[in-house]
Order: structure tokens, then sequence, then C-alpha cells
């Protein structure tokens, strides 16, 4: 039962151990970044694909789940069908990524004066010391195969007190059935103001699979709102992962919704480097049909007088499986953390499933530290009282599924990404109830 | 306006209802009393169309319609209001959205068009001026860090939006205090009109001080075992229960 | 405030010296030799004589353990066991089969009358007032064997059978059959698998249909021998509407070297049945700088098999170095209950990692889950639970509620819960907190005069209460007790 050989490699470790062979000597680098690159493919050949007896993984084994690997996106991208922009509407500027490559052309950086966006291929020949910072304590396959193949992606920086206007959003698009791996770093000053979209979207019917990393350093007194949206297209695997580390009385806020993609699975790893310093992070997941969607959490207070709030929340139709892992960490000595973490699921369907597994390791004795988790269906009371106001089931259940999931992206604190990413929510739900009337 | 003849209910195995006869004429109040476990609530939800309860005999008529068959929200368009004894809390739903909802649903079931935004603040601020709600508890999510008394005011707010034929009001006056329980039950009296029936379900008297029924009922194991008028329910608060327990069993 | 005199009251009871069972008893022992082989489990099944079937199913159950690797993933770390440095059976030499109280060995009796268990059928247990119309049964487990077992005859008036399960599959072999690795199967895990081979003793319990059993029923576990593992197995059957409330303790003397402890207890309720299971384990808990102590591997498992059957854990675990332990219920039965209520008090160098499994598989299932985990000194105390939703079990219901005290700043709290639900119509709520003891609790203690130590343990007393009053009162008196003593020298 606990016997671990190395399982002999599957088609798909197989495929990507070919793709880097193949393209090694093609990605680009300094010699620094191509022997990172060599180590980080020798540690995710060494573990392999996660599977479920990676406790991290536990309920996404990507083993069974990646049946096969698409060929790489290099530094040329395909073109083929960009799908309609999720967010129009939405006031900001929109550095654009189509498969794997940064497209200045496309893109529009007006209203971010003071903030400078440069190609992460540029850090990677410069071997700039930000590639891999934040990634240190992440012992993690998927951002090692990351690490090995980066390509594309940008770099912004917000120096010291500067604050930028716009909404800054990172556009990740695909449109082929190809393997992109992109890196991003994002470099936050002292006093500095930010506001981030991260969007990943992709054209429909594309098996294609996105592996983002984005390393994140946010300095003291900083302000930084954070919001991912994976609306990824319908065929596709989304592996993304934020790392960040949040300075002293930093003030940073994160959402992440998920409702793209066939399996996905979105990573954030926070971690206090300095005190007083305050995170709020919120999930909302809605998936039906046989989507898969796993939202994995680490909230790490390595230092004193941390505040974390996370709330996530899920909703399951169809036959599809929702998952939260959120683990906090207080180190020893890090005393007065105040942490809650509350997760969420709601199943619609008979089918669908939700797991969670949220977790506390406490080394400190003076913290107040919670979490609680619920799973179920649409409250039956709740139903009945609109019901009986005459409001009809459809439009009750989505009032109910809207509000639950309104506590987590009103969470933010952005109006304005709250109210899109609302609407995309709404949409969710316009689209469900249309299907449940045919 | 509402006829219940020989009506059976039961949860699961438990028999509650065994037998109620009741009918309540267009215009009139009536009151229904009886000790815990009687069967009032159950009788409130019932009629209201809540899930949970087989029917196992019986008819109810609404208007004279058999409404046993008609969902809970149909039978609200149709002017059926129950006003709950514990008002649900409902996250995230700010009460503001929630009144829109309703009513428009309600319109648009009866085949009415939808109310534009500013009529519908206007009739709002009319109902809500009358009953202290303020715009504050409107902007709040339904019903929740309200008050006992917050929330009743809010059930009868919802009636006079929704302008129900019949309005049951189920231990309206539970978890009241004496200027509570005024201003909900003035706002009760303010609704009454020849053309709504009431049906008030309560276990104490003292309601009834504020909400004159014009017919008292007495509810005991899952029956009307007395009719009468408002006097009966003097009696009733000199004498208590005990001789309709036994009667009943 | 009675409540404080009282806490003031069992405070001052404490002994000066930490864990006052880790006396040795001298007695000769009959030992098998060091190590573990077929020739072992062989010698084991001989000493035992068991028949054919029952060696086969040790010898299966061995061969595959061979075949197995420890568990990695609770959070408890030690050395590597060398279990060929083991010694696997040890039986007091004076005890030959099973025997009657006035046979058995004045010097086991004295052992137990010491840590306060009756074995005389008059007796109560020690030290409880206002017990005298309660009675206890007491089977005492000594090292590897049963040395008695007290109400027997009076049992089996009832219909009970209440025996060593030595003696219980020479007696009984068509039940034992029936149901033994029935709820834990002998390939279940590294430990369960090494017990279904080795085991010694433990106890076996038939109520059968619609017997109420007529008093508690209880265990007591005691390890002697020096380097001795402890592989008690323990079997116990409700019967369509049966009752039985079973008590289990444990101790070990002080030794500087580990002694594992492996059990396996499985329990089954058919229709309407109920078993209520109650555990003090006190087992030696290592010295103050983490030297010796027992490590507790014990698999724990009920099947409500029977609609509306009802399985109830009790536990409150004070001693071991370390604990790795999830009594579980399998809710297999239409409307079957499963609770699990846990005191895990560590300290010192302990580690603790406990916890339990709902599995909800039948409709309208219920759990209730309540852990209060409370770790000082430079302990780290885990609560590890899974609480499921099978597609088929509609309407089920699970509340937890894991709650974790710190005392100090070098101990460690974990709460790890997994929660799974593939059913739409199941409701699952979990809560959990961890904090440390409120200042102005403290305070406000300390300013009506009582010490920090003393109101450490008062108000420790208040936030296991709910777990407290689930045990019956024999046990809750010495729990209370059990917890001061162990959180002594807490309080800086």
């Amino acid at each position: 039962m606990n016997a671990q050989p190395r399982i002999l490699r599957t088609q798909a470790e197989d495929t990507l151990a070919a793709e880097f062979a193949a393209a090694r000597t093609q990605l680009p680098g300094s010699t620094a970044i191509a022997s990172a690159r060599e180590a980080a493919f020798a540690a995710f050949q060494k573990v392999g694909l996660p599977h479920r007896r990676v406790e991290a993984w536990k309920y996404t084994d990507l083993r069974a789940l990646l049946r096969s690997v698409p060929p790489l996106a290099l530094d040329i991208a395909v073109d083929g069908v960009v799908p309609a922009d999720p967010l129009i509407g939405f006031d900001r500027a929109r550095i654009v990524i189509i498969d794997g490559v940064f497209r200045p052309e496309l893109s529009d950086l007006s209203g971010i004066e003071g903030a400078t966006i440069t190609p992460t291929v540029e850090l990677l020949r410069a071997d700039d010391a930000r590639i891999g910072a934040r990634l240190g304590a992440i012992d993690d396959a998927v951002v090692s195969l990351n690490t090995a193949l980066m390509v594309g992606g940008v770099a912004i920086d917000v120096p010291e007190g500067v604050t930028v206007a716009r909404a800054i959003e990172i556009a990740h698009v695909t449109t082929a059935a190809i393997g992109v791996h992109v890196r991003n770093i994002v470099t936050v000053g002292a006093d500095a103001s930010l506001r981030v979209v991260e969007s990943h979207v992709g054209s429909v019917g594309s098996a294609y699979q996105a592996n983002v990393v984005t390393e994140a350093t946010i300095g003291d007194r900083a302000k930084v709102v954070w919001a991912k949206l994976q609306a990824e297209g319908d065929a596709s695997v989304h592996l993304g992962t934020l790392a960040v580390s949040i300075g002293k009385e930093t003030q940073f806020d994160h959402l992440v919704l998920m409702t793209g993609a066939t399996v996905s699975r979105s990573q954030t790893f926070v971690t206090f480097t300095g005190e007083f310093a305050r995170a709020g992070l919120f999930g909302a997941t809605m998936i039906g049909g046989r989507q898969h969607a796993d939202i994995m959490l680490g909230v790490d207070h390595a230092v004193p007088n941390g505040q974390s709030r996370e709330r996530f929340k899920a909703v399951m139709d169809g036959r599809a499986d929702g998952i939260f892992q959120g683990r906090i960490v207080v180190r020893p000595d890090a005393q007065k953390v105040d942490a809650r973490m509350m997760t969420q699921g709601l199943l619609l369907s008979e089918e669908s499933s939700f797991s969670a597994k949220p977790e506390l390791e406490i080394f400190a004795d003076d913290v107040q530290c919670a979490h609680g988790a619920t799973s179920g269906q649409i409250d039956d009371d709740m139903l009945f009282y609109l019901l009986s106001r005459g409001i009809p089931k459809a439009e009750a259940e989505t009032l109910l599924v809207t509000a639950f999931l309104a506590e987590a992206i009103e969470g933010l604190g952005d109006e304005a990404i709250g109210a899109a990413f609302e609407a995309i929510a709404g949409q969710w739900l316009a689209a469900r109830g249309s299907e449940a009337a045919a | 306006m509402l006829e219940i003849r020989n009506l059976h209910a039961s949860v699961g195995d438990r028999q509650i209802l065994r037998g109620v006869d009741l009918v309540v004429p267009t215009g009139e109040v009536h009151a229904i009393m009886g000790p815990n476990g009687s069967g009032k609530s159950t009788l409130s939800y019932v009629l209201s169309g809540r899930d949970g309860y087989d029917i196992t005999e019986g008819e109810i008529l609404f208007d004279g319609k058999e409404i046993i068959d008609m969902p809970a929200e149909e039978r609200a368009a149709a002017g059926i209001f129950l006003a709950f004894q514990y008002p649900l809390e409902i996250p995230g739903v700010a009460t503001m959205t929630f009144l829109k909802a309703a009513l428009n649903a309600q319109r648009k079931a009866r085949g009415e068009a939808e109310l534009t935004t500013p009529d519908f603040m206007r009739r709002v601020k009319v109902a809500a001026e009358k009953l202290n709600v303020t715009q504050e508890m409107l902007r709040r999510p339904l019903n929740v860090g309200f008050s006992g008394g917050e929330k009743k005011r809010n059930e009868i707010l919802q009636m006079a939006l929704l302008e129900p034929k019949l309005a049951i009001l189920d231990e309206t006056d539970s978890g009241l205090d004496i200027d509570a329980l005024r201003v909900v039950s003035d706002g009760v009296n303010a609704l009454r009109s020849p053309n709504r029936s009431m049906l008030v379900i309560t276990h104490y008297q003292r309601l009834l001080d504020h909400i004159v029924p014009d017919v008292v009922h007495v509810m005991s194991a899952g029956r009307i075992v007395r009719s009468g008028g408002p006097e009966l329910a003097l009696e009733l608060e000199a004498n208590g229960y005990a001789g309709y327990v036994e009667a009943a069993a | 405030m009675p409540a404080v005199q009282e806490t003031i009251d069992q405070v001052s009871l404490i002994d000066v010296d930490q864990y006052k069972y880790g006396f040795v008893t001298d007695i000769e022992s009959d030992r098998a030799p060091k190590g573990l082989s077929e020739d072992i489990v062989r010698f084991i099944s001989a000493k035992k004589n068991e028949p054919e079937w029952m060696l086969e199913w040790r010898l299966e159950a061995y061969r595959r353990w061979l075949t197995m690797t420890e568990p990695k993933w609770a959070r408890v770390h030690y050395p590597k066991i060398d279990f060929d440095d083991l010694y696997y059976y040890s039986a007091p030499k004076s005890t030959k089969g099973p025997k009657s109280l006035d046979e058995v060995d004045p010097e086991l009796l004295a052992t137990y009358e010491k840590l306060g268990i009756p074995l005389r059928e008059r007796e109560i247990l020690a030290g409880v007032e206002g017990a005298s119309d309660r009675r206890v049964a007491v089977d005492a487990v000594f090292d590897s064997v049963s040395v008695v077992t007290t109400f027997k005859e009076e049992l089996k008036k009832a219909g009970v059978i209440f025996c060593a399960i030595s003696e219980a599959i020479r007696e009984y072999p068509e039940i034992v059959k029936k149901y033994l690795g029935s709820v834990v199967p002998t390939t279940d895990n590294y430990y369960a698998t090494l017990n279904s081979a080795v085991f010694s003793d433990g106890s076996f319990v038939y109520i059968p249909e619609g017997v109420r059993c007529p008093m508690e029923l209880s265990t007591y576990f005691r390890i002697n021998e020096r380097n001795t593992g402890q592989f008690e197995r323990t079997l116990i059957i409700a019967e369509k509407g049966a009752y039985v409330s079973y008590l289990e303790g444990c101790t070990a003397p002080m030794r500087d070297e580990n002694q594992l402890h492996a059990a396996v207890v499985e329990l089954v309720a058919l229709d309407d049945a109920e078993i209520k299971y109650s555990t003090v384990q006190n087992w030696y808990p290592g010295d103050k700088d983490g030297k010796g102590g027992i490590y507790n591997f014990v698999t724990k498992r009920g099947d409500c098999r029977g609609d509306r059957s009802k399985i109830s854990w009790t536990q409150v675990e004070t001693g071991s170095a370390i604990t790795w332990k999830y009594p579980s219920c399998i809710l297999r039965g239409d409307d079957s209950q499963g609770e699990f209520y846990s005191i895990a008090v560590s300290n010192g160098y302990q580690q603790v990692d406990s916890g339990t499994k709902m599995i909800h598989l039948g409709k309208r299932t219920k759990s209730r889950i309540i852990s209060k985990g409370i770790a000082a000194g430079r302990s780290d105390n885990t609560y590890r639970g899974l609480v499921s939703a099978h597609r088929k079990a509609s309407g089920a219901r699970n509340f937890t509620n894991c709650d974790s005290l710190l005392i100090g700043d070098k101990c460690g709290a974990h709460t790890v819960p997994y929660i799974e639900s593939k059913n739409a119509s199941a409701v699952f709520e979990h809560e959990a907190t961890t904090s440390k003891i409120a200042d102005d609790q403290l305070f406000y203690c300390l300013q009506r005069g009582l010490s920090s130590e003393e109101a450490v343990a008062l108000i420790v007393n208040g936030f296991v209460k709910d777990v407290i009053q689930q045990l019956p009162m024999e046990f809750a008196v010495e729990a209370q007790k059990l917890i001061s003593i162990s959180l002594e020298g807490s309080v800086g």
C-alpha cells in the first residue's frame, strides 16, 4: 500500500522529456538560466507528474488526467482564433500574451505611467535575479516544469511610491493545441499601488495546456489588488501558480475565479515577510459538465502580527469536481497572527462533488486562527423563503448562487473588478439556466 | 377566500394534521390558537406550499381553486403570503434586491408589467416609513444581523408591498417586545381590507389585543376543535389549553 | 464557584511524580525468543492452542506484512523501529489458561490494585465515590495475555460473552471467523497487518439480539515486560437491538527505551444496535527529555452494519510518546450514526497524530466529531480527520468541531481535515479554531486567587468539558485528573 517505487513514466512524461531534450538548446536565457532549466527538469523527472500519493495533489492526479502533452510553443505565436474578451467594458491597460509570446502591438499600455513592462525573455537573457527568487520554498513538479520550459511572459515593475492609475491586465490567450509555459515577474516597490487582472482564455475545443507561473514581490506599505480570471477554453488544461511575498504593512487582496478549462489547478502561495501586513485571499469556482477545478492555497505567516482572511466558494454542476486545499502555517515565534479561512462548496447536481482540505499548522501560541468548511446543496429553507415570495425556482436558485459567490468576489474590495467578475458569474448562471430550460 | 376540508398531512411517518376544516371568508381575520405541537405552523407551511409535507387526504381551495399541486411560488403569485415565524437570513442578497425580485416575479406571473426602478423605490419608501424600516436596513443583506423586531417589520413590509389576498401570520408576536409588537400590529391593521383575508397563528392571546380577529379557532392535535368570537381567546388566556389537550388525546 | 474548588482539589491531589503508573512488577515471564519470523507466529499460535485456521490467517497476514512499508504520512517522527529487536510474546509464568480470581498470582492482583483497577468483583473502581451501585466487569490484559476476566458468570446469564479473544477463538470459533478481520482486514495497513500476524490477546464481546449489557465492560491493558511489543486485538459484536458500553484503559512502566503497542479494535453493530467505546489512554509518555515512552500505533474501526445502528468513540489520550490513532466509523446502514469525541493532551516531547474517519455510505447517516487538542511543552498535536459522503449517502449529515489550545510557544497544533462529498444532499459542517488560553480569562482566575497552574487546569477543564461529559462517570473523574497531571509543569 505504501510502496512507492517510481512508476514507469507515462506517455505524457515521455513526451515532456522528448520535448525538453529537443528544445533545451533553443530555450532563451543565459548559461545560468540554462543550468537552472536542467536542474529543474531533473527535479521534475525525479518525481514525474504529480499524482494522488503526492499529498498536495491528492485530488488532482495529473498522471491520470494528462493523457498526452501537446507540442511546445516556443517563441512564435501560432496565431489561431483569438477568443472574445470576457472583460469587455472593464477599463484597464492590457498586456497581451498570445500563445506564450508578449505582443506589444496588440497591447494597450496607456494610463500606466510610472510602471515598466519588459518581456521576460530579456530577464532570462540578463540572468535577472528575480527569476526564481520567490520559488525557493516551493517544491512542486509543475513549477519545476515551468522553470525548465519557460519562454514568454512579462515583467511589471512599479517603482517605490508610484500609484499606477489604471488596472493592468495580463491577458494570457492561447489559440491552438500547444503547450505554453509562461513566467511573469511582478515587482511592486514600497508605498506603491497596483491593480492587476490576470486573465486566461483560449480557443474553444483546443486541447492546449497552459502552465503559467508568476512571481511577485510586494514592498513595504504597498497596496496591491490582484484578480485572476481562469476562463480557459473548454478542452484545455490550466496550471497556474502565483508565488508572492508581501512586506511590512502591505495590503494584498487576491481573488481567483475559476470557470474554464477541463482540468484546472490554481496555486497561490503567499509569504508574509514583514510584520503588520494584511492579506485577503478569495476564490470563486463555477464549473459544470465534467470539469475539474482545484484551488490550492498556501499562506505562510513567517513573521509576527500578520493578518489573513481567506474565503473560497465553489459551485459545482453536472458531473464537475471542485476542490479546495488551503493551508495556513504560522511559524514559530510568529505571534499575534490572526488568520481565518472559510471554504464552502455548493452542489447543484446529484453527480457533482466537492472536496476540501483546510489545514492549520500552528507553531506559535499567541494566535487566533480558525477555519470552517461546509458542503451542501442550496438551503431548502432559504429557497422556500424566496419561493413563498413568488420568485420562480430557477430565479431563486440563481439569486442564491449569486449571493453565495458574491461573498467571495466582493471580498476583494475593488468595485470595478468585482462588477466585471460578477458579470462573468452572472453569464455562467444564465447559461446554466438556459441549459436547464432547454 | 380560503376553504380547507378534512386536511391530513404528515412528515415522514408522523401524522401532524388530522382532518382540519376551516373556512376564512374574504375580508375576515381569523386567529388560530393552540398549544405547541398542535400543528399550527405545519398548517401555515402546507398552505404556502412548502416541500416535505405529504398531504394524505383533504383539499385546500383558494378562491375556489384547488391549490395542493401548486408550487410555492405560484401560490405566492396567486396571493398567498406567509409571514414567517423565523424569517430566513440570506447573506449576500441585499434586502432591496430581494424585494424587487419578489415583486416583479409576482407581477410577471400575473401578466402585469414590471415596475420601473423609480416606481419601485417610491413604493418601498412609502411602506418602509410606516414600519420604521430604515434605508440602511434595506441596503443590508436580507435579515442578516437584523434584530427580532427588525426581521418581523421586514416581513410586514414585504406583505405591504406584495399586497396578498390571504396573509398568514405565523407567530408574528414571538420575540417582540411591547413597542415592537405595537409597530408590527399597526402595520398589519393598516393592511386590513374588505378584499384581504388574514390567518393569524399565535400561541398567546396578547397579539389578539392588537390585531382583533373576527373569529378565533382552537387547534389541538392536528384539528380545529373549537371556534368562536374574540372572547374565546380571553377564555383560553384564563384557562390555558389543558382542557383541549386532554380532549384531543 | 464550586467548579473552581473542584479543580483546585483535583490539582492538589496530583502526585509529585508525574507518571504514577511507571512502576515495574517483578514477575517471572514466559517469553518468545526475540524477533519476528514465521516460527514466532507459529509459537504464539501454539501458545494459545489455536486451531489451524487461525494459524493460517496469521501466517497470511505475516507474509503480507513482509511486503509492506511503514506509513509516512502522519506528522510524527521517530527512529526506524527494528522489528527484530522486539519480543512478540510475553506472559506471566504463573498464568496457564483461564483462571478464577482466587488463582490469580497475588503479585498481579497487587499490580492492578496499585493501578486502581478492581479485579475483585465486589470492588468498584478506586477513588470514585457514589458509584457503589455501579459495577464494571474487567478483562485484565498483562503484556501478551489476559490474566482474568471478572463477572463472567453473571454476564453469561444475560447471554453476554465477555472473555479473552484467545478463549473466544477456541470456544466460539464460528462467531470469531465470521467477524474477525471483517472491519479491519488483515491487509488494511502496516500496523494492522502486523497485529493480525502476532496479536496475543485482547477482549471479545458478544451481545446477543435485543440484550442490553447489564454492566459496563472494560479491559485494562498493562505492558510490563521490557522490549516487548503489545499487540492486542479486540472484537465487539452487538447483534440487532443490543447495547454495550465498553471502556479501555492502559498504562506501562517508565522505561528508557521505546515500546511498541499496535492494537486493532473492530466493532460491529447490527440493526438498531449501539456500541459506546471509551478509552483513557495513559501509556508511559517518555520522560521530560523525550526519552522512552510507548509508540502507540492503533487501528480502531467500527462498522455500523445495520440500519439505525450507532457507534460512539470517546477517547482521552494523555499518554504515549507517539500516538497514531484514528477510531473510525463506517456508516453503512441507513440512518446509522457515528460519533467521535476526543481529548488529546500532549506535553514534553509527545507527538500525537489522531482523529477519525466518518465514511457515510448509507442514507440519512449522521456523524458528529468533537475534538479538543491541547499542546504544551515541545509537543506536536495533530488532528487528522476524514468525512466523506459517497454517491448513495443521500441526506448524510456531519458536524465537526475541532479546537486546539496551545500552552507555551515551543509546541505545535495542527488541523488536517479532509472533507469529501459526492452527494448533493449531504450537508457537512466543519469548524476549527486554534488559540492559546486567553490572557483575560487567565487574569480573571489569577485575580480571584488561583495559581497559574490551577487557572490553566480550570480553563482546560472547561475547554474539554463537552468531551468529558461523554465518558462514563468512573472514567470522567480519572480523565480530568489525568489531564491535569499531563499538563503539570507546562506553565512557566
